[in-house]
């Protein structure tokens, strides 16, 4: 018998009306995306809250980052390229989006591999293509570098900014949180596999299930972490089988193995968290924008006092935060939880008055 | 004629004479805008209608449409939302030095061939050249004159709980037909503009006496999304119904695949209705008759409420829907 | 994170696929999947196809529900 999204619903109120408060962090940004866009929140029960985890790479890449980013694709010899995601994303008071309009040219690709046919019809411009994302998109930024490599093609660099998650999430999650469960990134484990997040059960020691992008997928996921809790188990459950295997795709993470290593890295309002940062090996750091470009020295610190690690734990609300609504706001914001139109801080702002 | 615009062809002598001999007068020629005097005489009477808007587009021409059949229709349509019958509109023209002759042509007998379409005539009209690198190959500026036959009433433009709303055709084809063509982003095959003038459209809906339109307007820049948030008042809540709006296939997937929703999509070839839901069924049945009309549909309705926008599922949950917030951009996340 | 949007390979060439999505096509990379072909269904990230989808999976879900199911309303 074929269940329909109204049976998943009625099973998530039956369960829901036996627990207390629930708090589910979904750690993806396309996940906040589709809870959104089909309206879960308006059919969970009222104890059972989602919130919005650090999964949106774009939010979480640091100042610094941005800062670097700004300064390399303010040349005229320098063709920019990025997802159009990154385009809006503020430092101080200039984005990407402002130089382009300023005149800079800054384009947006849908694929890495733009940049080489850019490059190509651009010969005398150095293209830069700006590397942002996490195991998802990895694999791509290693990929064109691989290709720029076998080619020989001395006019593209990458600024690398990728990121990883589990290391995030645990750093994050690790001490005490009032997140009950996770609803883990299911494009993530399709290339890292679902073993990759059996950490959750295991070393922060909360339920959660990897789940798909549909209605029917997200609310399957919450329904079979609410029974785990429910039933008192702790497991990755897979609800997004079919597309996530155990060991995820093995030539993607060669690849990413081959040309990238972890490092530190500086997430935007969280600090630096230890080996949730990729970089070049050293055979390929000649493709790194970095040692390509003199970037000013004045290294942009991020701001000290942001709490967005508090509120993405649930142990802070935004209002808690002395930069709320005055140093940190939509328009300058510090911290993921502001840079995002999903963050919580962001929602805070946006509807205060009302 | 030279193959290039340069700026003798706008300083008013030989050269502008030329233009207008040669390219102008043979494509909009009519009884207006022949005697070519410093302002064109009209019949007009009664109440009439005029508007005026510039067009800045790139690439000059897409996939359904040009820039100067946007400059027509844009035009037109925005006469025809007020109610009135769009009869006339004038060309002004800023040209970048180097321009393709042919390129100017081209464009010049798509603004023909919509007027005719649209049933307007081009009764006035005036061309600047400006350096190399000063503009952007072609501006183009239209105004429009609408008239008001007798007996129609002229819609208030607000809307009024139980009102049902209704669309003309499917949403967001001209906005991505753009970005595909703009940033090189390979759909195939090419999505079409829907960019059409719909004066015959409104028209054909004023035939039938009984029909009765609240608002009406063309959900350009900003989409469905923006039109429906202006409409909205503060003891109204529109309601719609998800799935409902129509979207070509092949646009939806383009709108998928960028993380763009087709709500937020411009238009230039549809028009919403605020109806009341007495004459819903007799609006959408004149629409669907209409050559810009066959996808016509309803998608939602008018509540009493306090000023919120918002899409109901068939699973039954509801969606706020928000104004987009500046330009939109492909994204990944 | 990380739109992907599901289509069907519809020619190759060389590296490159071109995945029908319901009307649109656009040409997709294909390094980092083994043994792709033409007709089937694949995941497609930032122009690269990232995984090929298991024909089963809305079934393999539905049994994942049932158990579920199975577990509450027992």
């Amino acid at each position: 018998m074929k269940n329909s999204i109204e049976d998943l619903i009625n099973a998530i109120k039956l369960l829901a009306e036996t627990m207390s408060e629930v708090s589910i962090m979904e750690v993806c940004g396309t996940h906040t995306a589709s809870i959104r866009k089909y309206g879960i929140p308006s059919v969970l029960p009222g104890n059972i809250r989602l919130v919005s985890g650090p999964g949106c790479p774009v939010c979480v890449t640091s100042q610094e980052d941005i800062n670097m980013a700004l300064s390399i694709a303010d040349s005229e010899k320098v063709i920019f390229t990025c997802f159009g995601d990154m385009m809006r994303v503020p430092c101080g008071d200039k984005s990407l989006y402002s130089l382009r309009e300023a005149g800079r040219d800054i384009r947006i690709v849908t694929s890495p591999m733009d940049a080489i046919d850019i490059s190509k019809t651009n010969p005398e411009k150095q293209v830069v293509y700006f590397g942002i994302g996490f195991e998802t998109t990895a694999p791509h930024t290693a990929a064109l570098v691989d290709e720029i490599d076998k080619q020989n093609i001395n006019n593209i660099s990458v600024l690398n900014s990728h990121k990883t998650m589990p290391q995030a999430i645990t750093h994050l999650l690790k001490d005490e949180c009032r997140v009950d469960a996770l609803l883990c990134p299911g494009h993530v484990a399709a290339i890292t596999g679902s073993d990759a997040f059996s950490f959750v059960p295991e070393k922060l020691n909360l339920p959660a299930a990897i789940a798909g992008f549909e209605a029917y997928e997200i609310l399957a996921a919450i329904l079979s972490i609410l029974t785990m809790l429910k039933t008192n188990r702790k497991e990755c459950v897979n609800m997004y089988p079919g597309v996530v295997t155990k060991s995820g795709n093995l030539k993607a993470l060669e690849l990413i193995n081959r040309v990238m290593e972890p490092e530190d890295a500086v997430w935007r309002g969280l600090g630096s968290i230890p080996g949730s940062g990729l970089r070049f090996r050293d055979r390929y750091a000649g493709f790194d924008a970095t040692k390509r470009f003199e970037i000013p020295g004045n290294k942009t610190q991020e701001p000290k006092g942001c709490l967005c690690s508090g509120i993405l734990r649930g142990e802070n609300i935004p209002t808690d935060c002395g930069h709320f609504g005055k140093s940190c706001n939509p328009h300058s914001p510090m911290g993921p939880c502001m840079v995002s139109s999903e963050g919580s801080c962001f929602s805070y702002y946006r509807y205060r008055d009302v | 004629m030279e193959s290039k615009i340069t700026l003798a062809h706008g300083s008013g002598g030989e050269k502008y004479r030329e233009l207008v001999q040669e390219i102008f007068l043979p494509a909009y020629s009519n009884e207006y805008l022949s005697p070519l005097t410093d302002s064109a005489i009209l019949e007009g009477g009664g109440k009439i209608a005029m508007t005026t808007d510039s067009y800045v587009v790139r690439p000059l021409f897409f996939p359904g449409g040009d820039i100067g059949s946007l400059a027509v229709s844009g035009t037109v349509n925005d006469l025809a939302v007020s109610g009135a019958l769009p009869k006339y509109i004038s060309v002004g023209m800023i040209l970048e030095a180097g321009l393709e002759m042919d390129v100017l042509k081209r464009i010049v007998d798509s603004i023909s061939n919509t007027a005719e379409k649209a049933g307007v005539k081009v009764v006035t009209g005036d061309t600047k050249v400006v350096e190399s690198k000063s503009a952007d190959e072609i501006f183009i500026n239209t105004a429009g004159v609408g008239i008001f036959p007798s007996g129609r009433i002229i819609p208030t433009q607000k809307i009024e709980a139980g009102d049902r709303i209704i669309i003309s055709g499917c949403m967001a084809s001209h906005g991505m037909a753009v970005m595909n063509a703009r940033n090189n982003l390979g759909f195939s095959p090419p999505i079409e503009s829907d960019a059409a003038p719909l004066g015959k459209l409104v028209d054909a809906i004023f035939m039938n006496e009984n029909n009765i339109i609240h608002a009406m307007r063309d959900p350009t820049r900003g989409g469905v999304a923006a039109t429906l948030c202006e409409w909205v008042t503060s003891t109204t809540d529109i309601i719609i119904y998800q799935g409902s709006v129509p979207v070509r296939p092949d646009v939806a997937a383009a709108c998928r695949l960028l993380g763009l929703d087709p709500l937020h999509i411009a238009n230039e070839g549809i028009i919403l209705f605020s109806v009341p839901e007495k004459c819903a069924d007799s609006v959408l049945a004149a629409l669907r008759k209409e050559e810009y009309g066959k996808d016509s549909a309803i998608i939602g309705e008018v509540r009493e409420g306090r000023g919120t926008v918002s899409a109901v599922t068939d699973f039954g949950s509801k969606i706020r829907i928000t104004m987009p917030n500046g330009e939109l951009l492909p994204r990944i996340c | 994170m990380c739109l992907a949007i599901p289509g069907t390979i519809t020619k190759i060439e060389d590296m490159e696929a071109y995945v029908d999505y319901g009307g649109v096509s656009k040409c997709a990379d294909i390094r980092l999947v083994e043994n792709v072909k033409v007709g089937d269904i694949v995941l497609v990230h930032a122009g690269f196809v990232i995984q090929i989808l298991d024909k089963e999976n809305g079934e393999e879900l539905q049994k994942l529900v049932e158990e579920t199911m199975g577990i509450i309303y027992k």
